[in-house]
């Protein structure tokens, strides 16, 4: 086991019927780094951090969590530890206010619903601007608006690692700096991340080190301009 | 409503209860009462799971059922006494629920809902063909024919529904302003996304469909007493299938108020209507105003009042927007 | 007390009234295995269509096989204005799971206390000359009120599966449960195709109602038995695998008939229920599953 490393996925595989998703994927990711999955569509980055989060149970391999084996936990557990996630597609608890959405991971990872509590909450809804939504009901939030409660919510959970999927997709410019500043805030804060995205820009601005997956398979590693430069990540988002 | 207070209210109407039993001497009012308040235990039951997890239950006749049954193999052994039928009743058809949930509740919702269709009617199956409970003939018990400070033992036994009710709406609404509650509302809003946020799911559902089966189980404990005559046909009746989740649907499913105006209401409805048009027509209504409500008004009466209200709040506000 | 005869007939029984349970479950296997909508109220269509059945033959002393086809096309529109009020008021808005489910118990409860204030609680059949008679292959005997529901049964998946496999709206069916989006490339309307499915998965009421009533009297509440078994037939097929549920429904029929014949006929239908919760429990992909 490589020592040091905080996050220690190896040889993951993961498979649906005859279809191969994950094949032996490895990744090492310190504490505190910046890091970013990418790949085309298909490539298995959403299956891997459904892996990491514990949404799915990985078939082989064996995932290292701060120097415990959480492969085989159930989600809940492994947020417990300090994984935290956000989806792709926003999946806010759409009958409960933004505010309730925050309580629920505090009141998961041991805070009693107190005064404190919501002061807590409405820290991290400050910190993403979402402090003036606190009342509102999530399912009324536009789409920016629901990426921010995405990550706010995920903050609440109290993570060491925190996944970010896709948080970015389909925002004009000026929001994804808005949600890159919020990631880098974070990272400031001690926060370990994963950014899964589609957006290049805003990858090779934020990761300090980059993994590509192409068909379930790692084929390059190292850093933004690195990756750039490869002929294999050229290959596997432009074919042959 | 702080607990201090739905104490209150709930003594309050115990003693209510017991005092009209001591002057309005028409059993059919009893009667009436006793379905009536069996319904509210029913669909608060139903609720637990359906209205507050979002995990469909189709199979309540199957749980009260086996309350009733319960019952009658601790008369016919033991002769037990209401109270331990009420504990046994519920326990079993906890038991039951705790089973059926941990085999199916891994899987998507569907699967636990059909899983619940199938179960009554295997159940009616095994029961039909238990000679030791009267199998399909039915089996009749004598109740005791009074009950110390009630006289009748109809009235005995209005007042110990009545009891229950309350305690099955004090749990539900216990349930919904806890932690569990929460967890369970996140559950229904979107599962994987609560369990990311560090909700144990299954456990959570788990105890759902326990405490959800243990109630039923409970509302059908004193059902032999009450019929004095127990056969699978009245027991696993799709009745009880369809007016449990049918109140709170129609009440409203999100608090523990919607199931008690639905039963009510409803439950009301039906006690009148028997009496002037057929029982199976009476279902029919019952079914058509479940569909009109589910495709017209999915939050039930509950939720076209605070729509109401909040429409009401909103042109308050946008009068005062106005006038400043 | 076990003898071979018994066994072989039973077995033989078993084979018969498994390829009719196909009949019944296909509906399931396409609207729930194909389309994901848990179409509650098939079986008790199914009932409807028997009772039609019954009626053409009781009035006018029609063919049941025949009537059963004829009604076909009614089945079909029932279904389609089905799954446009469906869609319109609960997949269209992505609430389908909870309120979806609960319509269909519905629509399943309405048509069932229908039947009961038409019909009454008394078993209905249907008479045709030949639904006494059998064909005696040495000991064992196929009588043709198992044996003409089960060869309508196959047929009708072997039609089925032609028409999804064969043409291009039944790939487009099949395509719909894949990806929808890969569909609207193909110039095709996912809304148009699902309702197309649902609508002859409905159509196939009609036909298996015929065959029910074939094989002995009914009553309403029958339709709940059937809702257990066909579930357990499409699960146990691979959710929408015509060729598996077909195969499933084999296995459950011979199943269950070697139950009821060795152990007595009650215990018939908790054999499906078995085979549900053991399917769920242990391969929710279903024994052919993808």
């Amino acid at each position: 086991m490589t020592s040091g490393a905080f996050l220690d996925v190896q040889q993951v595989t993961k498979r649906f019927g005859g279809f191969q998703a994950l094949s032996a994927v490895s990744l090492s990711i310190r504490q505190g780094e910046r890091f970013g999955l990418i790949g085309p569509n298909g490539s298995g980055k959403t299956t891997l951090i459904n892996c990491i989060s514990g949404t799915l149970r990985a078939d082989g391999g064996r995932i290292v969590f701060a120097g415990q084996d959480v492969t085989t936990l159930p989600a809940h557990r492994r947020t417990r530890l300090g994984i935290a996630r956000s989806f792709q597609i926003p999946k806010p608890f759409v009958s409960m206010t933004v505010l309730d959405n925050l309580l629920i991971p505090l009141e998961y990872s041991g805070h009693e619903r107190t005064d404190g509590a919501v002061e807590h909450a409405m820290s991290i809804l400050t910190l993403v601007g979402l402090a003036p939504k606190a009342r509102v009901r999530s399912g009324a939030l536009t789409q920016i608006e629901m990426r921010k409660l995405e990550l706010a919510r995920a903050m609440a959970a109290g993570p060491k690692l925190l996944v970010s999927d896709e948080a970015m997709a389909g925002l004009s410019a000026s929001e994804v700096d808005d949600i890159l500043a919020i990631l880098f805030e974070l990272n400031q804060r001690g926060i370990t991340i994963i950014m899964i995205e589609h957006i290049m820009r805003a990858v090779m601005r934020f990761s300090e080190r980059i993994a590509v997956l192409d068909a379930g398979e790692k084929i390059a590693e190292g850093q933004p301009d690195a990756i750039l430069a490869d002929p294999r990540v050229e290959r596997a988002y432009l074919g042959e | 409503m702080s607990q201090r207070a739905f104490l209150a209210v709930a003594a309050l109407v115990v003693v209510a209860g017991f005092l009209v039993s001591r002057v309005l001497t028409n059993q059919y009012y009893y009667f009436a009462a006793y379905v009536i308040l069996q319904y509210v235990v029913l669909a608060t039951a139903w609720n637990i799971l359906g209205g507050y997890t979002g995990y469909v239950n189709f199979g309540t006749p199957a749980f009260f059922a086996l309350g009733a049954y319960t019952s009658v193999v601790l008369i016919k052994m033991m002769n037990a006494p209401l109270g331990l039928q009420l504990v046994g009743g519920a326990a079993v058809a906890g038991l039951l629920g705790l089973g059926i949930g941990y085999l199916t509740l891994r899987l998507r919702g569907v699967f636990f809902s059909i899983a619940t269709l199938a179960l009554a009617v295997v159940l009616q199956t095994l029961f039909v063909n238990w000679e030791y409970t009267g199998g399909a003939r039915g089996l009749s018990l004598i109740r005791p024919a009074t009950a110390p400070l009630f006289g009748h033992y109809v009235q005995f036994l209005f007042e110990v529904m009545l009891i229950l009710a309350l305690f099955a709406v004090g749990v539900a609404a216990w349930i919904e302003h806890s932690w569990i509650g929460r967890g369970l509302a996140a559950i229904r809003d979107n599962e994987e996304a609560a369990e990311c946020m560090g909700v144990p799911t299954l456990r959570l559902k788990l105890v759902a469909t326990t405490v959800s089966g243990a109630l039923m189980g409970l509302a059908g404990a004193p059902f032999p007493y009450f019929v004095t005559f127990v056969e699978p046909g009245s027991v696993f009746d799709l009745n009880y299938a369809v007016n449990s989740l049918a109140m709170p649907m129609i009440g409203g499913s999100t608090t523990w108020v919607g199931p008690i105006i639905g039963a009510v209401l409803l439950g009301t409805a039906q006690q009148v209507a028997t009496v002037t048009i057929s029982s199976a027509l009476n279902l029919l209504i019952v079914g058509v105003i479940l569909v009109a409500f589910v495709i017209l008004a999915p939050e039930g009466i509950v939720g076209l009042i605070q729509r109401l209200a909040r429409r009401r709040e909103g042109d308050v506000r946008l009068a005062h927007g106005k006038a400043t | 007390m076990f003898s071979l005869d018994l066994f072989l007939n039973a077995l033989a029984a078993g084979v018969l009234l498994g390829g009719f349970y196909a009949a019944v479950s296909l509906g399931i296997a396409v609207s729930f295995g194909l389309l994901d909508i848990a179409n509650l109220a098939h079986p008790v269509f199914v009932m409807f269509g028997a009772y039609l059945v019954y009626t053409m033959n009781s009035r006018f002393g029609m063919d049941p096989i025949l009537a059963g086809v004829l009604f076909t096309p009614l089945f079909f529109v029932l279904g389609a204005l089905l799954y446009q009020l469906y869609y319109a008021s609960f997949e269209r808005k992505g609430a389908e799971s909870l309120r979806g489910l609960v319509f269909f118990f519905g629509i399943l409860f309405i048509v069932e206390v229908g039947l009961l204030l038409q019909f009454g609680v008394d078993y209905r059949l249907v008479e045709a000359r030949y639904i006494g008679e059998s064909l005696h292959l040495g000991p064992v005997g196929l009588p043709f009120r198992l044996l003409i529901p089960c060869v309508a049964g196959v047929s009708l998946t072997a039609l089925l599966y032609l028409f999804l496999s064969r043409t291009f709206y039944g790939r487009a069916i099949q395509g719909v449960a894949q990806d929808a989006f890969a569909l609207r490339l193909m110039g095709a309307n996912p809304f148009k195709v699902k309702r197309l499915a649902f609508a002859l998965a409905s159509a196939t009421a009609s036909v298996a109602g015929a065959l029910l009533i074939m094989i002995g009297p009914v009553e309403p509440a029958m339709n709940r038995e059937y809702i257990g078994r066909a579930f357990a037939v499409t699960v146990l097929g691979g959710m929408g695998s015509i060729g598996g549920t077909l195969v499933a429904a084999l296995m459950l029929g011979v199943a269950e008939s070697l139950t009821a014949t060795f152990y007595g006929p009650a215990w018939g239908v908790a054999v499906s229920f078995g085979v549900l919760l053991l399917a769920l429990a242990v391969r929710p992909s279903g024994l052919f599953g993808r």
